[in-house]
């Protein structure tokens, strides 16, 4: 990873802020515009990935037990999949980090 | 060598593009600017010219197209005046701020309402902020050497920014004048073919045009600050270099008449012609006058105004815009700022005129500069007047 935004002056910008890395924005944390966050109770879940599916900014993935889980690196706190999880898994609880 | 021939200037403009082998003109048609896109895609269509016309369905697709255009590396012009200017507005930032180097004469005419297919200048001081480097010309000989240059100077390496060539539109882009445009091998030796450093291209992908969240967004905007304000050296130096080989010299404010000058007129644009034959009269008669003109608008020239009319007693300004419920002029704007923090300055008097392609006679200017010079002895109860207004 390239050094973290903050420490970027103007002279680390490309002519124009052209972006030379391609796929760069792996590394935009935008978990950081959460307000909320999922929380889980697995007992129900039939690991059916609907989460996963729905989820628009595609951070949700099966782990070794095979629950579905959000990379919280750029989970955004939207609940989507606590609204489309048939079983009810998943449940929005305020993000207090 | 090329020859001396009588020729309009917008035609000319269009020639000697053609004759710097641009790639890429994409254009929308409006006066007073048409006859140039006209004449380009004549060129184009009769095989003297090989590039690409791209017949864009508005000013705002035609800026959008330029910008692609030389983001694949290519040389690219388009031209544009009035209405036109504004509705590329939005796009004109994109251009600076990416640093794609679209080469751009503007006729310039008036924004409406009423609405108006004269010239002045209200087209291009509403695009004042957008980052591009930006020219007046006086004359066709002029427009098209600087043409020559603004190639030159957008598309250096260490400046790569747009460069709006500014004409007054009917004034002077529809005068026949005698041109001499360069041909095309000796421009082939003063500039060199455009190479884009970061070019799209399938082998080295890059992404433009990207965000930037707070915490970046500032840092980009100094870096483009920085690199308007280094691109000064190379503007120079390329009149220079085009003075050396073409033997016509410009600078970033040029002077007539201004030696020992009590009473200084600024002007810009082509109506600095007739004000010169309003010094000469005026000298001849024994008055202290001299003529400042401003070439280089943005950047702008801030030590060499202060150099050119810091000894003057009077600086009496002309703009062909007026910046309604603020200071008059933009140009007296900016002259003013420029001004205020010197020990010695002139006493600065602003007037507005030439709106909307009215003529300013040499008469005209004569009495501006009698009026100017009243105002700066006994005041004025406003802050400007426009010259010749009917109360």
């Amino acid at each position: 990873m390239v050094k973290p935004e903050n420490e970027f002056t103007w002279r680390d910008i490309e002519i124009g802020a052209i972006v030379t890395t391609p796929g760069n924005a792996i590394q935009y944390r935008t978990g950081d515009w959460r307000s909320q966050k999922p929380e889980y109770i697995f007992d129900r879940c039939i690991k059916c990935g609907v989460c996963a599916i729905y989820c628009p900014e595609g951070c949700i993935n099966q782990n070794e037990e095979g629950h579905f889980v959000a990379d919280m690196y750029y989970c955004k706190g939207c609940g989507i999949c606590a609204t489309e999880c048939p079983v009810y898994v998943i449940s929005m609880v305020e993000e207090v980090e | 060598m090329a020859k001396r021939v009588g020729i309009e200037t917008s035609l000319a403009i269009s020639e000697v593009v053609a004759a710097c082998d641009v790639d890429v003109v994409a254009a929308y048609p409006i006066t007073p600017q048409t006859h140039i896109v006209e004449h380009l895609a004549d060129l184009v269509a009769n095989g003297k010219l090989d590039a690409e016309y791209i017949p864009v369905e508005s000013e705002h697709s035609a800026m959008s197209a330029c910008l692609g255009s030389v983001a694949a590396g290519a040389r690219t012009f388009t031209a544009s005046a009035g209405q036109g200017l504004e509705l590329m507005h939005e796009v004109l930032f994109v251009a600076s701020a990416m640093r794609l180097p679209v080469i751009m004469a503007v006729t310039n005419r008036a924004v409406s309402s009423p609405l108006s297919v004269w010239g002045d200048h209200s087209d291009v001081m509403a695009t004042r902020d957008v980052g591009w480097i930006q020219l007046f010309v006086e004359n066709g000989q002029e427009a098209v050497d600087n043409t020559i240059c603004a190639f030159k100077m957008g598309e250096a390496k260490n400046v790569l920014l747009p460069v709006m060539v500014n004409l007054d539109g009917f004034h002077l882009s529809h005068m026949i004048e005698p041109i001499t445009i360069p041909e095309r091998e000796e421009i082939s030796r003063f500039l060199p073919p455009f190479d884009y450093p970061l070019p799209l291209h399938p082998d080295k992908p890059v992404a433009m045009g990207d965000f930037a969240p707070p915490v970046i967004f500032s840092e980009a905007k100094w870096a483009q600050e920085i690199n308007i304000r280094d691109s000064y050296e190379t503007i120079i130096q390329t009149w220079q270099e085009f003075g050396q080989q073409f033997g016509r010299y410009y600078q970033p404010v040029e002077k007539y008449c201004t030696e020992g000058a009590e009473t200084l007129l600024l002007t810009m644009g082509s109506f600095s012609e007739t004000a010169m034959t309003a010094i000469d009269n005026l000298r001849e008669q024994g008055q202290k006058v001299g003529l400042v003109r401003i070439r280089l608008w943005r950047p702008f020239p801030f030590e060499e105004l202060r150099k050119a009319v810091g000894s003057a007693k009077t600086l009496i300004v002309f703009d062909r815009a007026i910046s309604v419920g603020g200071p008059g002029g933009p140009v007296v704007s900016e002259v003013k700022a420029a001004l205020y923090n010197e020990p010695q300055k002139p006493n600065v008097v602003s007037f507005v005129g030439g709106l909307g392609g009215r003529d300013v006679t040499r008469e005209g200017f004569e009495e501006i500069i009698t009026r100017g010079q009243e105002i700066a002895e006994q005041g004025s109860p406003n802050e400007f007047e426009i010259y010749g207004v009917r109360e």
